[in-house]
């Protein structure tokens, strides 16, 4: 199993997740809900596409 | 009067100007130079050059304009960049390498080459220089905008537009990419400070986040969540991909990819330029302060710009607009630039075989100010939201996704005739949306559906075309 395929996480959780957090309230953070969620996801996506670099052995060649 | 905040406008004018004109003083001027700059960037270059692509005043006074008219629908704006990072993972190391090893300069090139057709280059450079013009015309309608609130009225934004497009051609005629990589650098420092003390001091004026935001949905329930005026999930899913598969699809952001030193830097850059994202939401916090600011605005585009002025001295609202100058000036100079290009290497050499470089460069440099001409046409006759005006630019360069990927991954896949085809009824059809001021299908964007048409023909026509190709080349 490829590390690649990490980054379907945060695409799911970006088109698909926002579904289930369509809402203004709690605000979270200062933000509606919905935004936060986005944020989250961003953070989150960083995080995955770190993690995939770091594993990823095309990476690790010279250049 | 309010002197100092036009004064500080044409001084960032006047500077971006200068660093233009100084950043080729010691290039020696071929076109691939000019163009994609001896692909000699590094790491840092490339970064800044494409978080120009980001901080545009499409997020400037378009981001804070949606959050201000249309409330949570402007959430697609944070998640498309993300979801635009996430293949460009995969997608450009591969677009860079074939660039590299074909001594490629444009985006037409790509196809050109692939699939060993002239027709189809140039149909791929007339689509991008159609998408190109909304573009430049949202960037265009934003700092007319801001010099005319900057001026307290003074000056007009028909004339601010006019003085704008005239700076823009002139330095990207004389400097090419490296005059926007300097004033990319001015631009970034000036862009973060500004839009991190709007979002903070706008909020701040109105009571702190929180009751912000609680103000505003006890205000208008439903405001802050996706269905605003029609705008709910599915399109919201549609448009994400929609544009994040777009992105790396207008032709100067597909042509700065080739300015790259190595593939490397795309997928280090995936990990950063998501976070580089957060900074927007300062701009959206803005957007929303100004609902309580200055509620009732005719034009949306305006909330920023509104509410600074409201609230802060003329010397900062000319500060804030100049930020506000550089965000247009920088994309706008890779449009302009990327659709003289376009049409000089691309439309007009290819029909004009025997042309020569000179000749062709010089095309390049008049086409630059005949499309900021037309611009500027449209920029006077159309007051369209800064939003939809990108969307309708990225309705249009989307369609080229399709055969692009599968001529990456699908070995073979996609023949000429199905590229052809594709990409011809995937734009026919964007036009015939946009014409009909269709936006939304049964909820979902209009560019989706033509984007998932374009897709289903490039595989049928292919599939049928390829046999007949397998065929030739064996009896040749």
């Amino acid at each position: 199993m490829s590390i690649r395929w990490l980054t379907l996480v945060p695409l799911i959780g970006l088109l698909i997740g926002v579904i289930f957090a369509n809402r203004a309230t709690p605000i979270v953070l200062g933000m509606p809900f919905l935004f936060f969620y986005v944020v989250l996801w961003l953070i989150l996506t960083s995080v995955c596409m770190a993690i995939v670099y770091k594993f990823d052995p095309t990476n690790r060649k010279e250049d | 009067m309010h002197a100092s905040s036009m004064v500080i406008i044409f001084f960032t004018i006047a500077l971006a100007l200068v660093l233009g004109l100084l950043a080729q003083r010691r290039k020696q001027m071929n076109l691939e130079q000019w163009s994609v700059g001896g692909r000699g960037f590094g790491i840092l270059f490339v970064f800044l050059l494409m978080a120009g692509e980001i901080y545009t005043t499409f997020t400037f006074l378009g981001g804070s304009g949606w959050s201000y008219g249309t409330g949570g629908p402007t959430v697609y704006i944070l998640a498309y960049g993300a979801v635009a990072y996430l293949f460009s993972y995969f997608l450009l190391p591969p677009v860079w390498r074939y660039a590299k090893d074909h001594n490629l300069i444009s985006q037409p090139d790509f196809f050109n080459k692939k699939f060993d057709s002239k027709w189809l280059g140039i149909l791929v450079a007339v689509v991008g220089v159609v998408a190109i013009i909304p573009y430049l015309q949202s960037q265009m309608t934003g700092l007319g905008l801001i010099v005319e609130v900057a001026s307290y009225g003074a000056i007009n934004q028909t004339v601010g537009i006019g003085i704008a497009m005239i700076v823009l051609a002139l330095y990207v005629t004389i400097s090419g990419v490296h005059g926007t990589a300097w004033t990319a650098v001015l631009k970034d420092i000036v862009i973060l400070i500004v839009v991190l003390v709007v979002g903070i001091a706008l909020p701040v004026h109105v009571g702190g986040l929180h009751k912000m935001f609680t103000t505003i949905n006890t205000e208008k329930p439903g405001f802050l969540t996706l269905g605003v005026k029609g705008m709910g999930i599915p399109w919201y899913i549609s448009t994400v991909l929609l544009t994040g598969l777009g992105f790396y699809m207008w032709p100067h952001a597909f042509g700065a990819v080739y300015t790259a030193k190595n593939e490397r830097v795309f997928r280090r850059n995936a990990i950063f330029l998501p976070l580089y994202q957060l900074v927007l939401l300062f701009v959206f916090f803005a957007g929303f302060a100004a609902i309580l600011i200055v509620p009732g605005l005719q034009n949306s585009n305006l909330a920023l710009m509104a509410a600074v002025q409201k609230i802060f001295p003329a010397w900062l609202v000319g500060v804030i607009g100049g930020a506000g100058v550089l965000c247009a000036i920088v994309p706008g100079s890779l449009m302009l630039m990327s659709a003289g290009t376009l049409i000089a290497e691309n439309i007009y050499r290819p029909i004009n075989p025997n042309a020569s470089s000179k000749q062709v460069q010089t095309v390049a440099r008049v086409m630059v100010w005949i499309v900021a001409a037309v611009t500027l046409i449209f920029s006077i006759h159309s007051n369209a939201a800064i939003v939809a005006l990108l969307l309708m630019g990225y309705n249009f360069v989307s369609q080229f996704f399709p055969t692009i990927l599968l001529s990456i991954f699908g070995r073979g896949a996609v023949s000429k005739a199905g590229a052809f085809t594709g990409i011809l009824v995937g734009v026919l059809l964007v036009v015939y949306f946009t014409l009909t001021k269709q936006s939304l299908l049964w909820g979902v964007n209009t560019g989706f559906w033509a984007l998932l048409v374009n897709f289903v023909i490039v595989l049928i026509v292919s599939a049928v075309t390829r046999d007949v190709k397998a065929e030739r080349s064996i009896t040749v």
